[in-house]
């Protein structure tokens, strides 16, 4: 399964974004790559991705992808992401 | 949390407290630290409000807190950070995060190249007492010795 993490530039928000996805997903036991990605590739590459993690501002540039967006309020909540995720992950049979 | 904060944040890149009316002023002041501090030319300023205006505030990743960056293209000279910590705080229009009272600026090249830097960046963030401890010094010292 591949999870992308998007933000603008790929460099900061996405990045954290990325790490703490990691440990979620090492808590919930789910093996998946996770790349951080700028929104630009990530519209271009985005088919790839099972699931595309990003912050609430940035949803309505990526709703044409497929692949199940899963918007963060808060990066760094770890409570909030695995919350989220897990949803994704139940809805994709992955968990 | 070792010395990634303060390693990144070359001599003449923080500036505390000062007074801005809108996230751009805080732009500014994030982006001629850079340039102060030999990390970015001034044309980065520019790419970092543009990102803003073409993208929205999506880089207020915490309560109160902006982490400014564009793409690096010609503007980086080498990957680091500054900070500005503002006396008020100014409105990005991320409801669940605003007021903004400290932007860091970013200079990056890689994804990878900064993973240790912005992990050392999420703790800090998470630690309450520390952040709102950032807020009010006035010292540039002590705000490297909270973040050693």
């Amino acid at each position: 399964m591949k999870i992308i993490a998007v933000c603008g530039m790929g460099l900061g928000t996405s990045v954290l974004l990325k790490m703490n996805t990691e440990k979620v997903l090492t808590l919930l036991a789910v093996p998946a790559e996770v790349q951080a990605a700028d929104i630009t590739s990530a519209k271009r590459e985005g088919h790839v991705a099972d699931i595309i993690m990003t912050t609430p501002e940035l949803v309505f540039q990526l709703e044409n992808l497929p692949g199940k967006i899963v918007a963060i309020d808060h990066v760094f909540d770890l409570v909030e992401i695995r919350e989220k995720l897990s949803g994704a992950l139940r809805e994709l049979g992955k968990l | 949390m070792s010395n990634f904060l303060n390693d990144a944040l070359a001599e003449g890149s923080i500036a505390l407290r000062q007074s801005v009316t809108s996230w751009q002023g805080s732009f500014e002041i994030a982006g001629e630290l850079l340039v102060q501090s030999n990390r970015a030319k001034s044309s980065y300023t520019t790419a970092m409000i543009e990102v803003f205006h073409e993208l929205g505030p999506y880089m207020v990743i915490a309560p109160g807190v902006a982490l400014a960056h564009a793409k690096p293209a010609d503007h980086v000279i080498s990957p680091g950070l500054s900070l500005l910590t503002l006396s008020e705080g100014v409105t990005f229009g991320v409801e669940r995060f605003d007021p903004v009272r400290i932007v860091f600026g970013m200079t990056a090249i890689e994804h990878d190249d900064h993973i240790n830097l912005l992990a050392a960046l999420g703790e800090f963030l998470m630690d309450e007492v520390k952040v709102n401890t950032l807020l009010e010094l006035t010292d540039v010292s002590a705000v490297r010795a909270l973040f050693s």
